[in-house]
């Protein structure tokens, strides 16, 4: 069922809004594979930021890899930048369990040691299991367990978002 | 059935090319190239195999394998012990399997065995409890293959496809395990035309039912090659009588530039190591441009971390 959830193009502008005010011209924005990249990327553009854009692929930082083992297409992290003393947004599709930007701020810190990071979201499910909230989100939403939020991208580039 | 898959078909012990599906070579490869990154970091790490405890068992010595799988291990975040067991408890007669179990009591996770015998990480493999997977990094003249891999990976990383090249193999091909797993790879993953090049002597019986084509001479086997792949010769194959001596090799199947200017302008060319300069490949080769011998070790690194942690995931995908 697609019906109840917001279009994702709105939601991200809302996003940039909210996030303009507060972005240096030095933030680096770095979106998690693959939905976190595709709204990074467009924050990226919406927000006319002059820094090169990251992503990461948390895959060899997962805390289920013993359980559920490696990825089968895992691609590489791209920060074409350093990242030692500067202001990172950290940008994904859906905040769930929390789990995902643990493993990504793990990732970070291995790059080197950044000034700040704050984390923006498009959708916030407000179901945690780790004391991580974002500082932006599109969208909160209480949905229950047994569903999954998707952020899928059309070949015109358009993003959609569907509750399943 | 292959004891190196799993019923589902991962990969559950990597023992040799033989008999892995291409779309498991390919999966390897894949991984390899996403590990790549991870040398180039601040923090040469990435935490996939933290508290595991990583064994390597060489009952034959070998500084770069153990030193590349060590490394491998360790940017992986294991723990990795290494056994020098040639000078250790074979010494005092203690069979394979009593040292096997005693590390296992020791809760080893992954044993990575060279041995000068055929089959010696296939025998440990069967015998092991169900979550410790084996790693054959050389057994006798059977197979190599993670030195395989690391070669199709260079190959991949440097002509970017396999089904239109032409590779030859170079050398002491009836003594390489290096060779097999080489042969098995690059005809899984599509390679239309591997050649063999070598003297009589030096070349197994029935090689071509491998899929190769065997060459007796250099100026013929070299022509048109994108890849030249020379394999180590080993000094005690002279005592032998295999060969009359260095110097009469050099001149026949020694890759100078001369001979490697019969292979495509764009040829390159590997060595597993260690290399016998003047004895199989000419110093200026060896340094030269189209020498891709020291990216091969680097790129060996990133093939072990790939298997590793192909071997050490869970259950399914």
């Amino acid at each position: 069922m697609h019906a109840s959830l917001p279009d994702a193009d709105t939601l991200i502008r809302q996003l940039a809004d909210a996030i303009a005010p507060t972005l240096t011209p030095d933030t680096l924005i770095v979106g998690i594979h693959t939905g976190g990249a595709w709204v990074a990327e467009r924050l990226h553009a919406l927000l006319q930021s002059t820094t090169p854009l990251g992503t990461l692929d948390i895959s060899f930082y997962r805390d289920d890899f013993s359980r559920i083992g490696l990825h089968p297409q895992v691609k590489p992290s791209n920060l074409p930048f350093d990242l030692e003393n500067r202001d990172i947004l950290l940008v994904d599709d859906v905040l769930h369990s929390g789990r995902t930007v643990r493993a990504a701020m793990n990732e970070l810190f291995d790059y080197g040691r950044p000034a700040s990071i704050r984390l923006a979201v498009l959708v916030d499910r407000d179901d945690h299991e780790l004391p991580i909230r974002p500082d932006f989100a599109g969208l909160t939403i209480s949905v229950p367990d047994n569903q999954n939020i998707n952020l899928s991208r059309l070949d015109d580039g358009h993003l959609t978002l569907s509750l399943a | 059935m292959n004891p190196q898959l799993t019923e589902d078909g991962r990969l559950r012990h990597l023992l040799s090319i033989d008999g892995l599906p291409r779309a498991i070579l390919t999966q390897i490869l894949d991984t390899a190239e996403s590990f790549m990154d991870v040398g180039e970091r601040e923090v040469k790490k990435v935490p996939l195999l933290r508290g595991k405890s990583i064994f390597n068992l060489f009952f034959e010595p070998s500084t770069r394998t153990r030193t590349t799988f060590e490394i491998a291990a360790k940017r992986l975040s294991a723990d990795v012990v290494n056994l020098n067991i040639a000078t250790s408890s074979q010494t005092k007669g203690e069979a394979i399997l009593d040292t096997v179990d005693n590390l296992a009591a020791m809760h080893a996770d992954m044993f990575i065995v060279r041995h000068s015998q055929s089959g010696a990480a296939h025998f440990i493999a069967r015998n092991v409890a169900p979550h410790i997977s084996v790693i054959n990094a050389g057994d006798g003249r059977h197979a190599h293959p993670t030195q395989g891999l690391l070669d199709m990976f260079t190959i991949r990383r440097f002509k970017g496809e396999f089904h239109n090249l032409t590779v030859a193999i170079v050398g002491d091909v009836l003594h390489s395990r290096v060779a097999r797993s080489q042969i098995h790879a690059l005809t899984t993953l599509g390679v239309p035309e591997v050649r063999v090049i070598g003297p009589k002597t030096l070349m197994p019986t029935g090689v071509e039912q491998m899929g190769v084509k065997v060459f007796h001479d250099m100026e013929t086997g070299l022509r048109g090659c994108d890849v030249v792949i020379m394999l180590r010769l080993q000094n005690e194959r002279m005592k032998g009588a295999l060969l009359p001596s260095a110097q009469e090799y050099f001149k026949f199947f020694g890759l100078t530039p001369a001979k490697l200017a019969l292979a495509k302008p764009d040829a390159i060319v590997m060595h597993p190591g260690p290399m016998n300069r003047g004895v199989e490949i000419d110093s200026e080769v060896a340094d030269g441009p189209q020498s891709v011998i020291l990216p091969q070790v680097t790129y060996g690194i990133a093939v072990r971390m790939a298997v590793m942690a192909l071997l050490a995931g869970g259950t399914t995908t």
